[in-house]
C-alpha cells in the first residue's frame, strides 16, 4: 500500500478513475441492500396500478397513453431514488467525506449520475417486461430503449444536480420535483413524443424532431451541470 | 438610512404618467380592430407585460452567471429583483392573454407553445422562491438561486421547441412561421399604441426593479444591525 502510494504518487487520480471509483461504492452499497432499487421498483409498480383504475386502460385508450404513462412512472420513480441516494450521502456525513477526497469535484458529479443512471434503468428494465405482460404491448424493442435510454440520461443529469441542491435546504425531499419537473419538461415530452411515435408505428422521419431535441437536451443540461456542480457543493 | 435618491423619484413620476398615456392610448387613440372588435386593446399591455417579463428572465439568468463569477451579492439583489417584478408581470400576461383568448378563442385556455412556455416558466420562477426559501445561509441562497435560474432560463427556450412540435394558434405579431399561421397587422394608430405601452412598461419595469433593488440592500443593512445588537 504505502509503496504503491510511494511509486505512482498521483495527488490527483484521473477524474475517469474517481468517477469509477464513486459508482463503484454507489453500486456496491445498492447491493447489499437492495434498499434504492426494491423502493423505486414498488412504486412504480404501484403506479402502474394506480393508472390503471385512473385511467381505465382498455385496448383503445392503452394505444395512446401507454408512452404517457410509462413516462410519469419513470419520472416518479426517478425522483425517488435521486432523493435517497443524495440524502444518503448527505445524512451519513459521506458528501464531507467526498468533498474532501482530493479529486475532481465534477467526478462527485459524474459518478453520482452515472450510479442513479444506473438504477433508474435497472428499475425501468424490470417495469418494461412487467407492462409488456400486464397490457399486452411489445415494450421491447430497440428503438423504444434507445428513447428511454436518452431521456434517462437527460432526467438524471439535471436531476442529479437539484438533489444535490434540494438536500442541503430546509424542505429537502418534498423540493426536488418541485424543482426537477418544470426544468425537465422539455425531455420528458420530447421522450413522451417519441415513444408514442414509436409504438403508433411512425416512420423514422416524424420521430426525428423529438430524437433530436432529447440529444440537444442531454448534451446543454450534462455541460451547464458540470460546469455548476462546483456551485452547489462548495462549503 | 439613506433617503430615496431624487432619480428615482423622477422616475415614479415618469412611471405612473407612462402607465396613464399608455392606458389613454390603448383604450381610446388605438382604432377599434376590424375582427375581434374592443377586446384586441388588451394586446397592448398584453404585450407590454409579457415583453418586460422575458426580459426580466433574462436578465436574471444573466445576473445569475454574473454572480456566481464574482460573487458579489449586489448581483444577487438584482437577480432576485429582476425574478420577482418579471414573475409578476409574466403572471399578468398570463391573465391578460386569456382574457383576449376567452372571445378571440373561444377558450380562456390552450396548450400552445407559447401558453405552456410562459406557464412552465412561471413554474420554473415558482420555484426559485420556494428554493431561496428552504436556505437560511445568505450565501449558499445566492448561489443556488443563481445555479437555478441559470436552468430555468436554458431550459426554457428548449421547452418552447418541444412543444412547437404541436400544432400552434397563436397569433404572430412579427414574421409568422409558416403561412398557415394567423398574422395579426397594425395600422399607424395601432403602432403607437403597440410601441408606446412597450416604452411604458419598461420605464415601470425599470421603476420597480430599482425599488427592489434597494428594498434589499436594506434588507440587508436590518440584518447586520440586527446581528450587531445580538452580539
Amino acid at each position: 500500500m504505502t509503496d504503491k502510494m510511494q511509486n505512482s504518487n498521483p495527488p490527483h487520480p484521473s477524474l475517469f478513475k474517481a468517477t469509477f471509483a464513486i459508482v463503484k461504492k454507489d453500486l456496491s452499497a445498492e447491493l447489499r441492500s437492495f434498499e434504492l432499487v426494491s423502493a423505486m421498483l414498488v412504486f412504480s409498480l404501484l403506479v402502474i396500478i394506480i393508472f390503471n383504475f385512473a385511467l381505465e386502460l382498455d385496448v383503445k385508450v392503452r394505444q395512446s397513453v401507454t408512452a404517457g404513462v410509462l413516462w410519469t412512472t419513470f419520472a416518479f420513480a426517478g425522483t425517488l431514488g435521486l432523493n435517497r441516494s443524495m440524502s444518503a450521502e448527505k445524512d451519513r456525513g459521506c458528501m464531507d467525506g467526498l468533498l474532501l477526497a482530493p479529486v475532481d469535484r465534477s467526478a462527485i458529479y459524474f459518478g453520482k449520475a452515472i450510479s442513479n443512471l444506473a438504477f433508474m434503468l435497472l428499475v425501468e428494465v424490470i417495469v418494461l417486461p412487467i407492462y409488456s405482460v400486464l397490457y399486452n404491448v411489445n415494450l421491447f424493442r430497440w428503438d423504444l430503449i434507445g428513447i428511454i435510454l436518452l431521456g434517462s440520461i437527460g432526467y438524471v443529469a439535471v436531476g442529479t444536480l437539484l438533489s444535490a441542491m434540494s438536500v442541503q435546504t430546509r424542505t429537502r425531499e418534498v423540493l426536488l420535483p418541485i424543482l426537477l419537473f418544470p426544468v425537465a419538461i422539455p425531455v420528458l415530452l420530447a421522450a413522451v413524443k417519441a415513444s408514442n411515435g414509436i409504438l403508433a408505428g411512425a416512420d423514422f422521419a416524424e420521430i426525428l424532431t423529438p430524437l433530436n431535441i432529447l440529444i440537444v437536451y442531454d448534451v446543454v443540461f450534462i455541460a451547464v451541470a458540470f460546469m455548476v456542480f462546483d456551485f452547489v457543493v462548495e462549503e | 438610512m439613506q433617503p430615496k435618491p431624487i432619480a428615482l423619484k423622477i422616475l415614479d413620476v415618469v412611471s405612473i404618467f407612462a402607465l396613464a398615456i399608455s392606458t389613454y392610448l390603448a383604450l381610446f387613440f388605438a382604432p377599434t380592430e376590424l375582427v375581434m372588435g374592443q377586446v384586441q386593446r388588451v394586446f397592448y399591455f398584453h404585450i407590454g407585460t409579457a415583453w418586460v417579463g422575458m426580459l426580466g428572465f433574462v436578465i436574471a439568468a444573466l445576473s445569475g452567471v454574473a454572480y456566481l463569477v464574482t460573487k458579489d451579492m449586489r448581483w444577487d439583489r438584482f437577480e432576485v429583483a429582476a425574478v420577482e417584478v418579471s414573475t409578476m408581470f409574466f403572471f399578468l400576461t398570463i391573465v391578460l392573454g386569456s382574457i383576449w383568448a376567452r372571445p378571440a378563442w373561444n377558450t380562456w385556455w390552450t396548450w400552445d407553445p407559447r401558453l405552456t412556455t410562459a406557464a412552465v416558466t412561471e413554474l420554473i420562477y415558482i420555484a426559485y422562491f420556494m428554493l431561496r426559501q428552504g436556505i437560511d445561509d445568505p450565501e449558499k441562497r445566492a448561489r443556488f438561486g443563481a445555479v437555478y435560474t441559470l436552468l430555468g432560463g436554458v431550459s426554457a427556450p428548449i421547452t418552447f421547441m418541444v412543444i412547437r412540435l404541436f400544432r400552434t394558434i397563436h397569433p404572430v405579431i412579427v414574421g409568422a412561421a409558416n403561412a398557415n399561421q394567423e398574422k395579426m397587422s397594425m395600422t399607424g394608430d395601432m403602432k403607437i399604441a403597440f410601441f408606446f405601452a412597450l416604452f411604458a412598461f419598461t420605464v415601470i419595469f425599470i421603476d420597480l426593479i430599482w425599488h427592489r433593488i434597494r428594498l434589499g440592500s436594506l434588507q440587508d443593512q436590518v440584518e447586520q444591525m440586527k446581528l450587531h445588537l445580538s452580539m
